[in-house]
Parts: structure tokens; sequence; C-alpha cells
């Protein structure tokens, strides 16, 4: 009896305890877009793929603060790249209980895409020549530019042409990487599954620099602003786009679209400033490249 | 096909370094694991518990966890060697605990009454080891270690999230580099083939040569 008793209150208190964790952060402060409704995009097989769900399914990244960042506690998404795939899936008419995220790494990106297990990726995705010939780009949505982020205190690194005799990390096979072996053969590199890896290295002094695009790296920065910086010098050109089946130009045309509009009516400014903003940065929306 | 010819370097490189990482982590497994399969059946109960504690610790964390233990816990202990090194370190220490456990069991296999039949005419238990359990207990293991040695093959894929480039980060590059995936994955496929059919073609050999008849 008073066994039962115990574990009635226990159980309680564990449930009062969890909703009051839930209280405290009640999702992003991220603006929302309305939903359009009866939105209609002929010729395009995913888009009536997504119609027979009734629901959107947007490949992401799940570990880059303030991009596309899932939460571990709260199992939310959050971050500039997930905002402008809610904003896409919102002006085809699903809304965000109608939105699902599948959280894909680089590597397996064009295939995620090319099977068909999700409808579009938002995540950090370069527009390249190469990947056109697999998948195809709506955008580019923003462009970003590989860049360093090295410990506070460090001055000796202040651009690629200081990274003698250091050691620079990145994603194991990463474009960044790839760049400084070719380009900077008296820089050690040094690569991991996850830029997360990389960025534990460099605070406990495994590497001296952490490489990739500057969008990745000021969240990091924004993250543990005492004891990280990002360089401020980009040196290459990164355009970010959605990426979309191949051959599927109707959901590309509507993409370019939205991303257009919301370029204009100020919409993916507010989406800026509520995330990669928060580094203290401002940017413009580019020029889209319709193809 | 273009996967393939256009990246040579990437695929040759890789290969390198797999079959490295492969020979010496295999050299220093089989080393060690001997070392503990003798401790595991030592008179000192100290290096029986020794060798058990060590197989049932390893043999029970998963690979990935002891290449972060090695990979990003040394260096906390200011311990620091290049990553291929730790890979090394990783693979050949968590390989070890399977081998021990294959030459106990092969130990296992020779009946007690020759280790007795040792000990009556004077060898001691180092002697009776060397000269007559384990040239028997190797040859009733043939087909275990070989398994082992294959798993270990493939198990240096681990190694490339830990800044070893070997051929588990074909992919990661060719994907990058704008390759299709699935192509290249498939060449990585068959490079492993090349690598493991002859060691099947050993083994098989061994079981033939050393075959104890009974």
């Amino acid at each position: 009896m008073k066994l039962r008793k115990l574990a009635v209150l226990a159980i309680a208190g564990a449930l009062a305890l969890s909703a009051c964790g839930k209280e405290g952060d009640s999702g992003s402060d991220e603006p929302t877009s309305a939903v359009e409704s009866a939105v209609a995009v002929s010729g395009s097989k995913t888009f009536d793929a997504i119609k027979k769900r009734g629901s959107v399914v947007i490949g992401v990244k799940e570990d880059q603060p303030n991009l596309g960042y899932k939460d571990p506690t709260t199992n939310e998404y959050s971050g500039f790249d997930i905002s402008i795939a809610k904003l896409i899936a919102a002006k085809l008419g699903y809304g965000d209980d109608k939105v699902t995220f599948k959280a894909i790494p680089s590597a397996n990106r064009e295939q995620a895409i090319i099977n068909g297990d999700v409808d579009y990726y938002v995540g950090t995705y370069s527009i390249t020549d190469k990947r056109k010939q697999q998948i195809s780009f709506a955008g580019p949505y923003y462009i970003a530019g590989q860049d360093l982020l090295v410990r506070k205190d460090d001055t000796s690194i202040t651009g690629p042409d200081t990274l003698k005799g250091k050691t620079v990390c990145s994603a194991t096979g990463s474009t960044s990487i790839q760049r400084i072996k070719d380009e900077h053969k008296d820089a050690k590199t040094v690569e991991f599954e996850k830029y997360s890896q990389c960025v534990d290295g460099l605070i406990n002094k495994q590497v001296d620099a952490v490489t990739t695009d500057d969008a990745i790296l000021k969240g990091y920065a924004a993250q543990q602003p005492d004891k990280l910086k990002v360089v401020g010098k980009p040196f290459s050109e990164e355009k970010y786009g959605v990426g979309l089946a191949k051959d599927d130009s109707a959901l590309r045309g509507k993409v370019n679209d939205i991303i257009e509009e919301a370029a204009k009516d100020g919409e993916w400014k507010s989406i800026y400033d509520a995330t990669l903003g928060k580094s203290g940065t401002t940017a413009t929306p580019p020029a889209l490249e319709r193809y | 096909m273009p996967t393939l010819t256009d990246n040579w370097d990437l695929f040759l490189e890789a290969f390198v370094n797999t079959i490295l990482l492969f020979v010496v982590s295999g050299l220093f497994a089989l080393i060690v694991g001997t070392l503990l399969g003798a401790f595991r059946v030592a008179p000192v109960p100290a290096l029986r518990w020794f060798g058990a504690g060590y197989v049932n610790l390893l043999r029970n964390t998963p690979l990935t966890l002891v290449f972060f233990f090695v990979a990003f816990g040394f260096p906390y202990l200011e311990i620091n060697f290049s990553f291929t090194t730790f890979a090394i370190i990783a693979l050949s220490s968590y390989t070890a605990a399977f081998v021990c456990e294959a030459v106990r069991s092969g130990i296992n296999t020779v009946p007690a009454g020759q280790a007795e039949a040792a000990r009556a005419v004077g060898l001691t238990f180092f002697q009776t080891l060397r000269f007559v359990i384990l040239p028997q207990a190797f040859r009733a293991v043939v087909p275990p270690l070989a398994s082992i040695l294959i798993a270990l093959l493939k198990n240096t894929t681990i190694a490339a999230g830990f800044s070893v480039a070997e051929a588990g980060s074909i992919r990661a590059n060719l994907s990058e580099l704008g390759y299709p995936a699935l192509a290249g994955l498939i060449w990585v496929v068959i490079g492993f083939l090349i690598l493991v059919l002859p060691l099947s073609a050993a083994q098989r050999n061994l079981e033939r040569r050393w075959s104890v008849a009974r």
C-alpha cells in the first residue's frame, strides 16, 4: 500500500517536473509564414507525391547551431535553413504541423533526393555543376564563404595564408578540407566525422583551426563566444540552394518564386535576423539563378 | 566507371591506408591476443584475471567507442600520436580480445593429458605452451582466426571518422566532389573483395596443410 502510494507520488512528481521543463522553452522565436491554400504545381512529380501523402518531408542538418539544429531535449528543429524550409512548405500549402524533418548528413544528400526519401533538401547545400548532374537546385537563397574558426586568444591565424604548420580540421572529405589540401600544402589537416568534434578538438588544442562555410562557423562562435571567434576573411563562395529531384523543373520554378518573393517582402530578412543575424552580422538575399 | 577512373589517386591512397591499418593492427592483435590467451590459461590467478578483464572490457565495447576513447581520450591524458597510430591502437587492442578468445578455444581442443604429459617430462608452463599446446591450438583455430582478420579488415573503415583517409572515407570524398555515391560504394566493395579473397585462399591453404590428424 505504502509502496504504491510512493510510486504514484513519484510519477506525479516526475510529470509535474517535465511539464515545468517544457514551459520554459516554448518553441523558437523564429518567424512563421502564413500557410497558402489551393496551391498547384502542375507537372511536378514531387508535388504530386506530397499531395498524396498530405505532408512534406524535408531533408535538413541537425548538428549546425543557428542553421539546421535539432534540440536533443525537445526534438525541435531550429535555425536559418530550417526556417527557409518551413517557409517553402508554407507557401506550398503545408503548415508546420504537416512538415516532417529528416536529418541527412552531407554525404547522403544526393542519394536521399534520388531515392525520394525527401521532397527537398535545405541544409548548407552548395550548388555545384557536378551535383547538378544528379539533382537540381532552386536558389541560391544564401551565399556563404569558406572561413576559419580559431580560439579567441589565437592571433597567429588571420587568414588562409597564415596556416603554415597549423593543424586545420573539417569534416571527412568535405570540399573545405579538399581545398586546404590542394591550396595550402604546408598546413596539416585533420578530418572528423562531424564539425562538432573539430570544435571540441579546437577547444582542447588538438587542432588550431576549424574550416568550413562561415555560416556554420558563426553558429559555433555564437555558442561559445568567450572561447571561439571566426577569422572573418571568407576565401571562397558557396551558393546554398534547395536540393530537388532532377528534372522537376515545375517545382524548381515554384521554389524559386517562393525564395524571390520572400526576398522582396522582407520575410527573408526577418528569418536571417532571428537566426544567423544573432551573431551580429547582416546579409542581403542573393540574386536567383534560374536555369 | 568514371567514378573510379577520375579518382585513381583517391582510391589508391585510401586502399594503401586500409592495407597499412590492416597489416599492422593484425600483427599486433595476433601477438597481443596470443599473449592474452596464454594469460587466460596461466597458473597465476592475477594473469588469468587480467586476461578475463581485458577480454570482457574490449569485446563488449563497440569499436566506435574504443576509437573515441583512443582518439579523443588519449590527448586529454597528454598522450599524442598521429591519428593513424591512434587507429592502429584502437583496432589492435579491440581485435586482440577476439584473437585471445579464439586462441583459448583452440587451447581447449588440446586434450588435458598432453599438458600433463608435458609437465611429467619436465617442461615448464611456458615450454608446454610453446612446444605442445599452441602449435596444436593454432591449427584448430585457423577458420575463426581468418574470420577475425577479415572482420578487422572491414573494421578499418571506422577510422575514416577519426582522420585516417582509408577506404571508408572514399564515399564522403566522392560525394563532395559530386560523384554518385552508389557507384563509389560499388568500387569500394570491389576493392574489399580483392583484399578479402587472398585472405580466404590463405585460410583454405593453411587449413589443408595444418589439418590435425586425430
